[in-house]
């Protein structure tokens, strides 16, 4: 909303700065976002008449111009506006005179004729983007006259962001009335004068759907004069609230909603058919509205039509065929009231978004249709001439809303607010915003006026206290606090815990968005249907991630493209796999790496990362969480994955994650050539944790049995183990895979697997025999079940 | 015994010689080894007779004595210099870099979420969380902004279909711990949170704390308290201004912005607050009766506030950084700054 400050003047002498107004008015809710100057800075402007015009001996597009500027001597001017003619009045710069940017005139030759100064443009003034030509100033302009009086330009605009509920502040009247209630100045406002009708001409109206528009004032006028100008004073308030001046007819409808808040329309009379019915469209009927767009209605939506069409969106737009235009001389004007609900929600679903529309869906007062019918048929009279008939109006009362009293309870701004206001602060406080308030009983009734939509409930009239008495003077306090233990989950890993085991394994954390490129999604999981977006922003970001590898994956790419080789990086969010109609939104821990080891130093070669070093960056993770002997990592074929080299890990049997290296074709595709790890694991799981328990340990010596083992390629190291560990040896303290070796000396198709066994008894030392008891069992059970024979 | 205080004389004279440890044992093995020059004489005292043999041994001895404490003396000086040489020679650039890995670290917006938990788990808010495809009566309804509403124009919504979406802020998670918990609660709700908007000043992701506090004789001076300790202790200013602004929520009434003095130009106006010396950081207000009363809480026995604050902005208030857009490129560089 920008308001003029003189303008408010006119209707609340509130007695402050422009600045102390905006603070004011910021304090009260209503945002100030700017001050702005209505003009450029400009001085020694004035009006100037064109006495004649002549075409310059060199140059085709300028004209020489002598002009008057009142000093009584005319001047020869050079111009190249297109519009400049005999006999107009345009602002004129003397030399002397200083335009915006601090340009001042001088007497200068142009194409070789001497020019005393310039005829201005609105945009060389700053006075609007309009450089089509020479700024028209009206006929009755003073000549000599200066610019910045003759255009009040010493005033300033307060833009402020209201909030959706003060649509009662939507207009000069409704700023003025806040602006009283805050300063306490008197109201001074703007009654329309009624206009007798010249005529009886009206126009019969049908209330088709009454609760939607309980209330239609119209108003004939005939034989407007279609040349009039809209006068200046207007066009200048217009301008000064960002609405563009389009002739008389609109210009007035606009002035008035406004002024005083209530959107208008004018129809041209002649594309009238019989009466006006306001009603629900019917299905598929159509409207092409004033801006050429094309509608196909439905039953949601409200129009005015006559007895043949639909001739307007009710309260939204007008449509094109039904409006007034240059040459328009008979009109009808509407002021009508469209309840909240029907207007909601409708403008957008077609896609638009009008000064109107948006006031009629936050609520305008019912009581403004004839007022402001009264005030557009003076002002139109005023400037265009033209005979009024009488102001109809068509209405329902029982539809009309109601403003019934609200219940208030004193005692509760105390016990929400937390401070004591007295309780005839309180009234005056409701008083000045409008209220009546009936304090007979011990509950209030207080009854809001009818532009104030946003009230209706007890919390409601407490705010407008606290607004109006101040928020800056209601105490601030630290609430006592009755002491509590949360119990913790001493198992539960704090996911902060593992995010430090990550950074201090050199990884950064990114944070990618949810949403994801489909492309890409479904080269990493073909077998999902992700959840797609109805209205994305664009197909890179159309449907949810089912993995967290798809934004890791263009993270990576990102710092790959800028000379960044080495990536570690990791997120924690929500993955989102739908399962039938039910959604599973799962929180996941997910890395990435590519790259050299180390950063490149002086004291340590480095080599590319590879498949396990990635896995023992993973096995911190899960060792932090202590779950990591209770982790299993298996083969896994998984279309993300090289097909050799991903693995499954598997908690206690449960899939718990998948790890392993990029795979080749989707690396090509997405132009990495770099080998690339990637881990995903689920939070939930790898978080679970556990309390540690007590084992007794063995006070007498350990013994250390090294094995080497031939087994064939195919059988998993962890197979090994898990055989050995299937002896359930009480003594076998730890068996620790040290060495793995195929090539001379193994077998073709084997490899050998060099074992450390660590054997410790709780109650004795271990005497030679039993350790050799033993290792020849671990050896014999490994020959059943995998093959394996002592390497020679 | 010429020849011996002669030989005396030559050892003593070659031991303070000797340049190294090795020739120093070579002339303890010259005169006092198996077969040294002085354990020759003292092998030659039995050839002597009775009454000299006792004084000439004495002699001997003596000179013995003589070149063992030269030997040793000599030694402590060779073994001096030779550690001060190896010192010398095992002298590092201590200047050179260290051996080492690159640190890792967080994302400024999970440094900046955690911050906010711990200062306000100081006044026992609790983590929750919820999710972040939500349904339209979690995002909208059940916070009092029905179908319609112009509220909902403020939100420009991710839709799946006309009942699932993103959830446009954190609010929603209100509402599911109010569903699942009997007041007093206290919790905050980080998380991700989406809008269909994209440019310079807006992200279609970024991330919410959401607060709630609901309990018998919560006010409104609570809520200016708590916020105003919580502000002041994010940004470590002491002296820091702060100011509750009347506002609109649907789901909070009376509804405040909560602006701090700038933490850019301390208050006199510059560019970052708009010459206006003051900042906008928060939003808040007390929870709405509609919304008590839609999760079945009792709207006349328990009040309670509830607060959001926009993560990006305060992390790049807090730590200078001038664009968005910067937190969802992942650049290294970027990242490590925070590391």
């Amino acid at each position: 909303m920008r308001i003029s400050n003189h303008w408010l003047g006119q209707w609340v002498d509130h007695g402050l700065s422009v600045e102390a107004l905006g603070h004011r008015l910021t304090m009260a809710g209503l945002e100030l976002d700017a001050i702005e100057p209505v003009g450029g800075s400009f001085s020694g402007v004035v009006v100037g008449r064109v006495l004649s015009v002549r075409p310059h001996p060199d140059a085709d597009k300028l004209r020489v111009c002598l002009v008057d500027d009142g000093s009584g001597e005319p001047v020869s001017v050079v111009c190249g506006a297109p519009n400049v003619r005999e006999g107009m009045r345009a602002p004129f710069a003397p030399v002397g005179a200083v335009l915006p940017n601090d340009f001042k005139l001088k007497k200068v030759k142009l194409r070789g004729v001497p020019s005393h100064g310039m005829l201005c443009s609105a945009r060389e003034l700053g006075l609007s983007e309009d450089h089509e030509g020479l700024m028209e100033l009206p006929e009755d302009a003073p000549v000599g006259a200066d610019l910045r009086g003759l255009l009040d330009l010493e005033d300033q605009v307060l833009e402020v962001d209201l909030t959706p509920n003060r649509a009662d502040c939507l207009s000069m009247a409704g700023v003025a009335r806040e602006v009283a209630a805050l300063t306490g100045r008197p109201l001074t406002p703007v009654d329309p004068v009624p206009v007798p009708a010249a005529s009886q001409e009206g126009v019969p109206v049908n209330l088709e759907a009454p609760a939607d528009c309980p209330r239609y004032a119209r108003r004939v006028i005939r034989g407007v004069d279609p040349q009039a100008q809209t006068p200046l004073w207007m066009r200048e308030r217009l301008r000064r609230a960002g609405v563009r001046s389009l002739g008389p007819l609109v210009d007035v409808t606009n002035y008035v909603m406004l002024e005083l808040g209530q959107p208008m329309h004018a129809f041209d009379l002649s594309a009238l058919s019989g009466g006006i019915v306001v009603r629900r469209a019917r299905p598929g009927e159509r409207l092409t509205l004033l801006d050429g767009q094309s509608l196909t209605l439905d039953g949601e939506d409200l129009v005015i039509a006559d007895q043949e069409k639909c001739l307007a969106l009710a309260g939204i737009m007008g449509g094109r065929d039904s409006g007034v235009g240059d040459d328009t001389r008979d009109l009808l004007l509407e002021s009508a009231h469209f309840s909240p609900t029907a207007i909601a929600g409708r403008a957008r679903y077609h896609g638009l978004h009008t000064d109107s529309s948006h006031r009629f869906e936050r609520g305008v007062d019912p009581d403004l249709p004839a007022r402001a019918l009264e005030r557009a048929t003076g002002l139109l009279c005023e400037i265009a001439g033209g005979t009024p008939g009488p102001a109809q109006v068509a209405e329902t009362p029982e539809h009309l809303p109601v403003r019934s009293g609200i219940p208030f309870r004193s005692a509760q701004v105390g016990r929400l607010l937390g401070v004591d206001i007295p309780e005839a602060e309180m009234r005056g406080i409701l008083e000045r915003l409008g209220c009546v308030v009936d304090a007979s009983q011990e509950a209030w009734q207080v009854t809001a006026p009818g532009y104030r939509f946003d009230l209706a409930i007890e919390a409601d009239l407490i705010e407008e206290i606290a607004r109006i008495h101040g928020y800056e003077r209601l105490p601030a306090q630290v609430p006592a606090m009755v002491p509590r233990i949360d119990w913790l989950d001493e198992a539960r890993v704090d996911l902060p815990r593992l995010r430090q085991v990550l950074t201090d394994l050199g990884y950064l954390e990114a944070v990618t968005f949810s949403f994801v490129d489909g492309e890409l999604e479904d080269r990493l999981a073909p077998g999902v249907e992700p959840l797609r977006l109805a209205n994305p922003l664009s197909s890179e970001m159309a449907v949810m991630r089912t993995t967290l590898w798809s934004g890791l994956l263009k993270a990576a790419r990102h710092n790959l493209n800028r000379q960044q080789e080495r990536v570690r990086l990791f997120e924690t969010g929500l993955r989102f796999i739908p399962q039938g109609d039910d959604l599973k939104q799962e929180k996941m821990l997910a890395g990435i790496l590519c790259g050299p080891l180390c950063p490149d130093q002086w004291a340590q070669e480095t080599r590319g990362v590879d498949f396990f070093d990635m896995k023992g960056d993973v096995e911190a993770v899960l060792a932090r969480a202590g779950l990591e002997s209770r982790v299993r990592w298996q083969a896994f074929e998984d279309p993300a994955l090289h097909p050799g080299q991903g693995a499954q890990l598997l908690l206690d049997g449960e899939a718990v994650g998948r790890a392993g290296a990029l795979n080749p074709e989707i690396a090509s595709a997405l132009d990495i050539e770099t080998p690339v790890y990637l881990f995903e694991l689920r939070l939930e799981a790898v978080t679970r944790g556990r309390i540690p328990r007590f084992r007794e340990q063995s006070r007498y010596p350990a013994i250390r049995r090294d094995l080497a083992l031939v087994v064939e390629d195919s059988i998993p190291a962890a197979r090994v183990l898990e055989v050995i560990h299937g002896l359930e040896l009480p003594v076998l303290q730890e068996v620790k895979l040290f060495d793995v070796y195929a090539g001379k000396g193994v077998p073709e198709g084997c490899k050998s697997l060099a074992l450390g066994l660590i054997l410790q008894d709780l109650s004795s030392t271990l005497t030679d025999e039993a350790v050799d008891r033993m290792i020849q069992d671990i050896v014999e059970r490994l020959q059943q079940e995998v093959g394996a024979t002592l390497r020679a | 015994m010429e020849s011996l205080s002669k030989v005396t004389e030559a050892a003593l004279h070659a031991i303070r010689a000797a340049q190294d440890l090795r020739k120093l044992e070579d002339l303890r093995v010259h005169f006092l080894g198996k077969k040294g020059v002085i354990t020759e004489q003292l092998k030659g005292l039995g050839g002597l007779p009775v009454e000299q043999r006792k004084q000439a041994g004495k002699t001997i001895n003596e000179a013995k004595q003589l070149i063992l404490r030269a030997l040793e003396q000599r030694r402590e000086v060779l073994e001096a210099e030779e550690r001060e040489a190896r010192l010398v020679q095992e002298r590092l650039d201590v200047t050179l870099p260290g051996r080492r890995q690159e640190p890792g670290g967080l994302h400024p917006v999970t440094r900046t979420v955690e911050r906010v938990q711990r200062l306000l788990g100081q006044f026992g808010f609790q983590v929750a969380e919820g999710p972040e495809v939500e349904d339209d009566y979690h995002n909208f309804e059940a916070l009092n902004i029905p179908a319609h509403h112009p509220a909902r124009a403020m939100h420009d919504t991710f839709y799946f279909d006309a009942r699932t979406l993103l959830r446009t802020h954190t609010s929603p998670v209100q509402v599911r711990v109010m569903e699942d918990q009997a007041p007093p609660l206290r919790i905050i709700a980080p998380g991700r949170v989406y809008r269909c908007d994209s440019d310079l000043t807006h992200s279609p992701m970024f991330h919410q704390v959401e607060g709630l506090w609901v309990e018998e004789g919560v006010t409104f001076a609570h809520l200016r308290g708590i916020l105003d300790h919580f502000l002041k202790a994010f940004f470590q200013q002491e002296d820091l201004q702060t100011r509750f602004r009347p506002s609109y929520f649907p789901f909070t009434e009376p509804s405040a912005e909560v602006d701090i003095q700038c933490v850019h130009c301390g208050g006199q106006g510059c560019r970052v607050c708009k010459h206006t010396g003051w900042l906008e950081v928060m939003g808040c207000g007390m929870v709405h009766p509609n919304v008590l009363v839609q999760v079945g809480i009792d709207a006349d026995r328990y009040t309670g506030f509830a607060f959001g604050l926009g993560v990006e902005r305060m992390a790049m208030l807090r730590y200078g950084v001038n664009d968005l857009r910067l937190f969802f490129d992942n650049d290294i560089r970027f990242l490590r700054q925070f590391a």
